[in-house]
């Protein structure tokens, strides 16, 4: 039944993949390729993947589709290139397809245990888990301790982009520093009732739970990351109801950019006082009396500075396209 | 229903193609943002395809439970992140069109050219 539920997604999936390429209107092409990531966490979620689906359906469907809006808001929301289809692209497009299709043939298949993927280092993370972390969720447990470097390397590449979009969009003020503050005061749906009511109602929830999927990360599904999403899809929808000038009277500028720096530090912060402490880097078993508790304690501040960032970096980029949007 | 074990590889397959035709053949850069983020997305079905095992649930562990099977959790963290960093560099290219189409007026690849090229 599972995986019937499974074929049928998948092959919606594919329909919709074709129809974001078809689509000449772009405002389509991003509608549909929202419920592309939707899909695709359904499909993640039935493949026991509940970390990742809950990361998908909030980045995915949430803020890409926000953020895509905002560039076309910017930009064209129409294609203009020609309409005809061009045949080189699709011949070689269709016989790597089938290249592809048939390398999977060698492929074990899907859930089979004996796979090779499965014999190496995972059932170690598996048993090992329990004894040196303690932490039921062994996806944060790998996450923030056993790939710690891994993680902090991710978390730069985010810092990275979001001080990027800055410099690319932000406008100049008149002291040299870059500003996000609309020039007018934004509108936004306050004289819609509906968005504005049903909003209103939703926003609390959405960041309660981000925070929930924050601090809860060590136990369930969950953890910097999609709580990051989260939040900042719960500010979104803040700054798309009330106008952008109050998502950031709520979450000023300079605080957001102190969240992307402060989070980026504390992880990096973390690491160095493991080694003060006489451990590795990252190595968090030195931070308290027994190890247990000090990798406890290094994985709550490590999420912590990774939901920091996220949630700092997506909403300065998306108050970076609304004020863009504003200056035009 | 054995046949049905590769299906999500073939539609990675397809998927990843498909993201692929979006960028080489369409002119237009958001359209080729969307190609790129739809072949990203077929990797990552690809990674969570390998990460299921039969009997096994996800990889959250239950006190009390006995030889309880748990899919593999690496292939998660690793696409976990890779989802977070993939709207990064997303927004990073939206950024970068919204600036060539305030200088050129337009966001349509042969017409960039044309401008270039005069």
């Amino acid at each position: 039944m599972v995986t019937l539920f499974g074929v049928f997604l998948l092959t919606l999936l594919v329909i919709t993949a074709f129809g974001i390429v078809r689509a000449q209107h772009l405002f389509v092409a991003v509608m549909l390729s929202g419920i592309f990531s939707l899909q695709m966490a359904a499909i993640f979620f039935i493949l026991d993947a509940a970390d990742v689906a809950l990361t998908e359906a909030a980045v995915g469907a949430g803020v890409a589709t926000v953020l895509m809006l905002g560039a076309l808001a910017l930009t064209d929301d129409r294609e203009r290139g020609p309409k005809r289809h061009r045949w080189a692209p699709i011949v070689v497009v269709s016989l790597t397809t089938l290249m592809v299709i048939y390398a999977t043939f060698d492929k074990p298949r899907l859930g089979d245990p004996e796979a090779p993927v499965h014999q190496h280092v995972a059932p170690w993370y598996l048993e090992e888990t329990p004894r040196l972390i303690d932490i039921p969720n062994v996806v944060t447990a790998i996450l923030a301790s056993f790939r710690g470097y891994d993680t902090l390397g991710e978390l730069f590449v985010i810092f990275t982009a979001g001080i990027g979009v800055l410099f690319l969009l932000a406008n100049p003020s008149k002291r040299g520093a870059l500003s996000l503050l609309p020039s007018a005061e934004a509108e936004g749906l306050r004289h819609h009732l509906v968005p504005r009511v049903v909003g209103r109602l939703l926003v609390p929830f959405i960041v309660l739970f981000g925070l929930y999927v924050q601090f809860h990360g060590e136990y369930g599904p969950g953890g910097g990351f999609q709580a990051g999403a989260l939040i900042s899809a719960g500010f979104i929808l803040y700054a798309l109801i009330e106008g952008e000038g109050a998502a950031l009277r709520a979450m000023s500028f300079r605080l957001l950019r102190g969240m992307i720096a402060g989070g980026a530090l504390l992880y990096v912060g973390v690491g160095l006082a493991g080694m003060l402490l006489g451990g590795n880097f990252l190595d968090y078993s030195v931070l308290a009396d027994n190890p247990i508790a000090g990798q406890h304690l290094g994985i709550m501040l490590v999420e912590a500075g990774v939901g920091l960032t996220v949630t700092g970096t997506l909403l300065t980029v998306f108050h970076a396209f609304a004020a863009r949007e504003q200056r035009r | 229903m054995e046949f049905l074990g590769l299906y999500n590889y073939w539609v990675f397959a397809i998927l990843l193609m498909t993201g692929l035709y979006a960028v080489i053949s369409r002119a237009n850069l958001i359209k080729k943002l969307l190609g790129m983020t739809m072949f990203q997305a077929a990797v990552f079905l690809l990674y969570i395809s390998m990460d299921k095992v039969d009997g096994g649930t996800a990889p959250i562990i239950q006190v009390g439970a006995v030889d309880q099977l748990y899919s593999n959790p690496l292939p998660q963290v690793l696409i976990l992140t890779a989802i977070v960093v993939g709207i990064a560099t997303l927004s990073l290219g939206l950024a970068i069109v919204v600036r060539i189409s305030e200088t050129y007026g337009t966001i349509e690849e042969g017409e960039i050219r044309e401008i270039d090229e005069e």
